[in-house]
């Protein structure tokens, strides 16, 4: 039985000096055999587990995750969520998981921080304004909320910002999503993991995928570092490794693997009360709770598993960094990371079926997947539950490849990929 | 950040260059005989290998010309490069 967290839970555990809290999920051994199981044990892996188990009633599951939970890109990534996204399918697919975090704390009893701060898209040219106005009519025909402001309400939404017009990329307006944020994304794999845990789902660690097991066109089971594991379905959920374990099965994907650098600085008092991103430049800014100026760079050019990216890439962020908000001239910088990022030539993921029966891949998220982590996971989850997507996630699929039938948000999403 | 032996220029630093992806995808003879698969396989599909990868890269600020690199993309380290054109060495 699990126990729930309140705040008569906390007075209790106080008393005991909090050395009696429950574990939030155990460390089981692998079974033989299992109904399905999740390779790759990150937001979106724990989420899918979580809504297999509660949705569809997929209990005997497992996560099998290469080393700890949330230790890829989902503790890597800068928290941003949002859902302003140009096309149908993506508004379909990312407000999806909007709505889901909106409740996403109450839902898992487990405090994931979110919070709608607001994201701010940041236009530098005229073809900027061009797109961002464009982007903020699609997204209200899709219902979701974005306003377009002129360069004074700009300045009035984020003072700290330069709007004078003679700097290298002078703000000539912007985007604002209300409903858009932050969350706490450690938060978000341990909540989901604890919950998927409490319904019985197996979570493994430290437990490598070697090999995937086919009987001609199906699944039989994964080669693991604890040994086979049986099972007929498999949903892989590897990000940046997804090519890896597509190529064990046999299987080619159309993603290229790069890293993707994010740093923080030293903790500092409330100074920047929203998320301001701008996109020409690849330089996102937010501030965590704790005080740290949280700064996106963009992604190398080149394939890459180093989890470390080219200086050069660093520099140019915080070139216009600095320029857009001269108040941080002399932040010292504490941290700088690299995670490696799937990316579709059309810059959507893929949920999806495969022409292997019994194996799914959740993957090509590229450099904005965790703002997707729970709506990802109740798509994928219904798409292995059923072996058919959900209709949010039916354009996701890995045919459009060969249909021609993309979803090309190259741009289209707020963001230079 | 990597310094890269230009085959023409010698060593010079990465931020000179430009990736351009996997090497030695050949462009179909007939492409009006090409099926859908076919068409995905050329412009879409890539080995993406953790590894040991053959890939093109350009000296974009330099002389601008095309060459070949072989790089393990565990831990970027170059292992050859060589001129477009030329065979790929054996592994």
């Amino acid at each position: 039985m699990r126990n729930k967290y309140s705040v008569f839970s906390l007075i209790k555990n106080a008393l005991s000096y909090h050395e009696n809290w429950q574990r939030a999920w155990k460390d089981p051994a692998p079974k033989k055999e299992y109904d399905a199981v999740i390779v790759g044990g990150g937001g979106h892996g724990l989420a899918t587990a979580y809504y297999l188990a509660k949705k569809h009633n997929m209990n005997n599951i497992a996560v099998v995750e290469k080393g700890w939970i949330g230790g890829g890109n989902t503790g890597r990534n800068t928290t941003i969520i949002r859902s302003n996204y140009l096309w149908d399918a993506s508004a379909g697919l990312y407000d999806h998981a909007l709505k889901i975090w909106e409740g996403l704390s109450q839902e898992l009893n487990y405090n994931v921080m979110f919070s709608q701060r607001g994201v701010m898209n940041l236009a530098h040219n005229l073809q900027d304004v061009r797109d961002l106005k464009r982007r903020t009519h699609a997204n209200r025909l899709n219902g979701i909320d974005a306003v377009y402001l002129s360069t004074e309400e700009v300045k009035k939404f984020c003072p700290i910002i330069n709007t004078s017009p003679d700097i290298r990329y002078p703000v000539l307006g912007g985007t604002l999503q209300r409903r858009a944020g932050t969350a706490r994304h450690d938060a978000v794999a341990w909540g989901y993991a604890r919950g998927a845990d409490a319904m019985g789902v197996d979570i493994i660690q430290n437990c490598e995928v070697k090999g995937i097991k086919r009987n001609g066109d199906s699944v039989e089971g994964i080669e693991t570092t604890k040994g086979f594991i049986k099972t007929k379905k498999v949903g892989v959920v590897a990000a940046g490794h997804s090519s890896v374990i597509a190529n064990m099965a046999g299987l080619k994907l159309p993603l290229e693997s790069k890293p993707l650098q994010a740093l923080v600085s030293e903790p500092v008092k409330p100074i920047i009360d929203t998320v301001v991103m701008s996109n020409a430049v690849h330089a996102y800014v937010s501030q965590s709770d704790k005080g740290e100026l949280v700064i996106g760079a963009g992604t190398d050019d080149y394939v890459s598993y180093t989890q470390k990216g080219s200086h050069q890439i660093v520099e140019g962020t915080l070139n216009a960094i600095l320029e857009l908000y001269p108040i941080f001239s002399r932040m010292r910088m504490l941290r700088q990371w690299g995670g490696i990022v799937d990316i579709c030539p059309d810059a959507s993921p893929i949920l999806s079926k495969t022409s292997i029966k019994g194996l799914y891949f959740n993957c090509g998220w590229g450099t904005g997947g965790f703002k997707a982590t729970p709506g990802s996971g109740d798509l994928f989850a219904h798409t292995i539950a059923n072996d058919e997507p959900h209709k949010l996630n039916a354009a996701f699929n890995l045919n459009r490849f060969v249909s021609g039938d993309l979803v090309d948000e190259h741009g289209a999403a707020a963001v230079a990929h | 950040m990597f310094l890269i032996n230009c085959p023409y220029c010698g060593e010079r630093d990465q931020q000179e260059f430009k990736a351009g992806g996997e090497a030695h995808i050949e462009r179909p003879k007939q492409p009006t005989e090409l099926s859908d698969d076919e068409w995905a396989e050329y412009l879409f599909m890539r080995k993406n290998i953790k590894g040991i990868q053959f890939e093109r890269w350009n000296h974009a600020h330099g002389c601008r010309k095309w060459f070949n690199m072989v790089r393990d993309t565990s831990n970027d380290e170059i292992k050859a490069i060589y001129k477009m054109g030329e065979k790929p060495p054996a592994q």
